[in-house]
């Protein structure tokens, strides 16, 4: 592998890190502050992808469909928190893997309800349609820099939002000590209601984003919600900055894995999580 | 998840092991009334055009001949299968036991196909396999009442080593997804490619039907070989075609494929398809007579274009019919009914093929090329190429 495509596969690997910080962010904050352990956050993912097919199907724009699709989904999980999650967030983690699990089948099932079971792609829109050559025989999709350029936006914001603002402080001193911050007025409630709607809206959006380059088809949250407890594990759970790293780490692996070692690349990603727990079991990042 | 697979396939077994018993009287009643045909395809899911296909080319091959077989009147059972390998066996088995078939035409997936073929070789039911090319079934685990009437996986690659080599093309690199389908894909590229005196540099691949090319196109990319082959199909190939030519490898590594990689697809692919070359045992643009009169005959009853699958259910029927004409519809008269199956040419829109010891076909492979969204048919790659059939011990 000479120099620049060793670049090149690095931007890969980056860029599928990224989109996985922003699946395992949302997972992470929503254990770390409200102790749920969700399994359905994949497909929070699924929703976002098949929102973006039939929204930019339905507008004609995937720009309109991007922001539909987050209203919506943000609603979605408002609406889940209010009916559903609120009511698990003391109850063991068993009753909540229970109840998620759950949600994973209901879910598919008005997946396939409401849109069928065939794989669909989306269009990539044309201002971003382009590629820009790098090698003498390789071009880089534009869209892929798009996806990373959002990616880093909102993980930059997701960094200012918990460590800058007055929410993120309260959203902090609740994961700290609940009972104190609701004895200091804090509307901890609230606070739950707003940490699961970003958790959601996280997914939802890197479904959004991914859809035009990963198709949609049936089943595709529960795939990448396994690697998204990969990263959460590796990075510690609960811990933001440690998804970020774990998810680089990981999107580095897998992609070199692939190329390097292609008859054992369904496995790296998990060697990689086992000898990581093996030396610091708590993750990289502990909370 | 554990426990819910376990119980699925406790049931499953035990319903295997049910039929191997119960089936016997099933079969010797097939003497007198309507032959009763099982048809067990994927009518939804991603795969239901395909089983739409099958089945009217399967109706269309026995309406030509009056709607009977042997001059007996025929009753259609059908179990959509929903291309669900874990209900393979209890599918196959509402229409062997409880609908009491004669013959099972099914499937196109290769896992639910195992499902069919467990059921067929404990129970002697006539099995036709419409699409499904699972090697074991006409290789190690061959039956005398299964016969095959499309491809074996390996089939359509077997043809593109040899043209690929002689527009000199020496060095390849071989891409497909990790399962069964295609690593049988790839055996028969492998074996024609070398023979032909090629060299395979690399061999990429990532999990069913995981579509994020990226990294490995890169790769394809660093290694510059002189062409690059692949075994794809459905939504998988149209978004593989559309990678390949976004990240700039269109025109410059020219692309093959096994004929699946552009069947059904080119509308979705749009121009990111052409040139690509591909190997099949059908090509929608064959100029023939036959494949003429019957692509004809098809659109005008279906109002619908046909496709490689509506022409291997057409040749489905065919076989059935030349069966069942043999032994004038007694199909409880088996050595003679698999003999008069065994010897039959079948005259198909494809192009006349013969059925293999094993049986799977002896079938002439096209070389094709995308032009405009169409698959044109530029000559014949290799001539009556029939599966190896290895391990295959008929008994």
């Amino acid at each position: 592998m000479d120099f620049p495509t060793f670049l090149i596969q690095l931007l890969n690997s980056v860029q599928y890190g990224l989109l996985l910080f922003m699946l395992a962010a949302g997972l992470t904050l929503i254990f770390g502050i409200m102790g749920v352990v969700n399994l359905a956050h994949g497909s929070f993912y699924m929703l976002g992808a098949y929102l973006a097919y039939a929204l930019s199907t339905l507008f004609g724009s995937l720009t309109l469909a991007i922001i539909a699709g987050v209203a919506l989904s943000v609603a979605f999980g408002l609406l889940l928190e209010r009916l559903l999650f609120r009511h698990f967030y003391q109850r063991d983690h068993l009753d909540q893997v229970l109840l998620t699990f759950g949600l994973i089948y209901v879910f598919e099932e008005m997946r396939s309800i409401l849109w069928g079971d065939d794989v669909h792609g989306v269009k990539i829109p044309d201002l971003l349609g382009g590629s820009i050559p790098l090698t003498d025989n390789l071009s880089y999709p534009v869209y892929r820099l798009f996806m990373s350029g959002v990616c880093i936006a909102l993980a930059l914001g997701l960094y200012l939002l918990i460590s800058k603002t007055r929410l993120g402080m309260k959203i902090r001193a609740g994961a700290f000590n609940r009972d104190m911050a609701e004895a200091l007025g804090i509307n901890i409630k609230l606070i739950h209601a707003v940490v699961f709607a970003l958790g959601v809206g996280l997914a939802a959006v890197a479904g959004i984003i991914a859809a035009p380059i990963s198709s949609v088809y049936p089943n595709m949250g529960s795939q990448v919600l396994i690697m998204c407890f990969v990263v959460v594990v590796i990075g510690g759970i609960g811990s933001v900055r440690g998804a970020l790293v774990a998810a680089l780490l990981v999107g580095v692996v897998d992609t070199f894995g692939k190329v390097l070692l292609p008859q054992v690349a369904g496995m790296l990603v998990y060697m990689l999580m086992a000898a990581v727990l093996l030396w610091k079991p708590e993750g990289l990042f502990k909370q | 998840m554990t426990t819910r697979r376990l119980l699925l396939s406790r049931s499953a077994a035990l319903i295997g092991a049910t039929s191997t018993g119960l089936l016997l009287p099933a079969i010797t009643h097939a003497q007198s009334g309507k032959i009763r045909v099982g048809l067990m395809l994927p009518y939804t899911g991603t795969f239901a055009q395909l089983g739409v296909a099958i089945e009217n080319g399967f109706r269309l091959a026995v309406d030509e001949q009056g709607g009977k077989l042997g001059g007996r009147e025929i009753e259609y059972f059908k179990v959509d299968d929903e291309s669900e390998p874990s209900k393979g066996i209890e599918n196959a088995n509402k229409l062997v036991q409880r609908d009491k078939v004669d013959v099972l035409v099914g499937t196109v997936h290769s896992g639910v196909q195992m499902g069919i073929h467990k059921v067929a070789r404990d129970s002697g039911v006539l099995s036709l396999i419409p699409n499904a090319g699972v090697h074991i079934a006409t290789r190690a685990q061959c039956a005398p009442n299964v016969f095959r009437t499309s491809f074996s996986n390996s089939q359509p690659t077997r043809a593109l080593g040899a043209a690929m080599v002689a527009k000199g093309h020496k060095k390849a690199v071989w891409i497909t997804w990790k399962y069964a389908a295609g690593d049988e894909a790839f055996e028969g590229f492998k074996e024609s490619y070398t023979a032909a005196g090629g060299t395979i540099v690399k061999e990429l691949g990532l999990p069913f039907p995981n579509v994020e090319f990226q990294a490995l196109l890169t790769e394809i990319a660093a290694l510059k070989p002189d062409a690059v082959a692949c075994f794809f199909a459905g939504g998988g190939a149209a978004k593989f075609i559309k990678d390949y030519a976004a990240a700039g490898l269109k025109g410059k590594i020219p692309l093959y494929g096994s004929g699946f990689l552009t069947e059904g697809v080119l509308d979705a692919a749009g121009p990111a398809a052409d040139g690509i070359f591909t190997t099949l045992h059908y090509g929608d643009a064959i100029e023939t007579p036959r494949n003429k009169a019957f692509r004809l005959a098809y659109a005008k009853t279906f109002k619908l274009q046909p496709d490689v699958y509506a022409v291997q259910g057409y040749d489905t029927g065919l076989l059935l019919v030349q069966g069942a004409n043999a032994v004038k519809g007694d199909l409880g008269n088996k050595a003679a009914l698999y003999k008069a199956m065994e010897s039959a040419t079948i005259d198909s829109p494809r192009g006349k093929w013969t059925m293999s010891k094993s049986h799977n076909p002896v079938q002439d492979m096209y070389l094709r090329v995308v032009e405009n969204k169409e698959n044109k048919v530029i000559g014949i790659a290799a001539k009556a190429l029939a599966d190896s059939g290895a391990g295959c011990k008929m008994t």
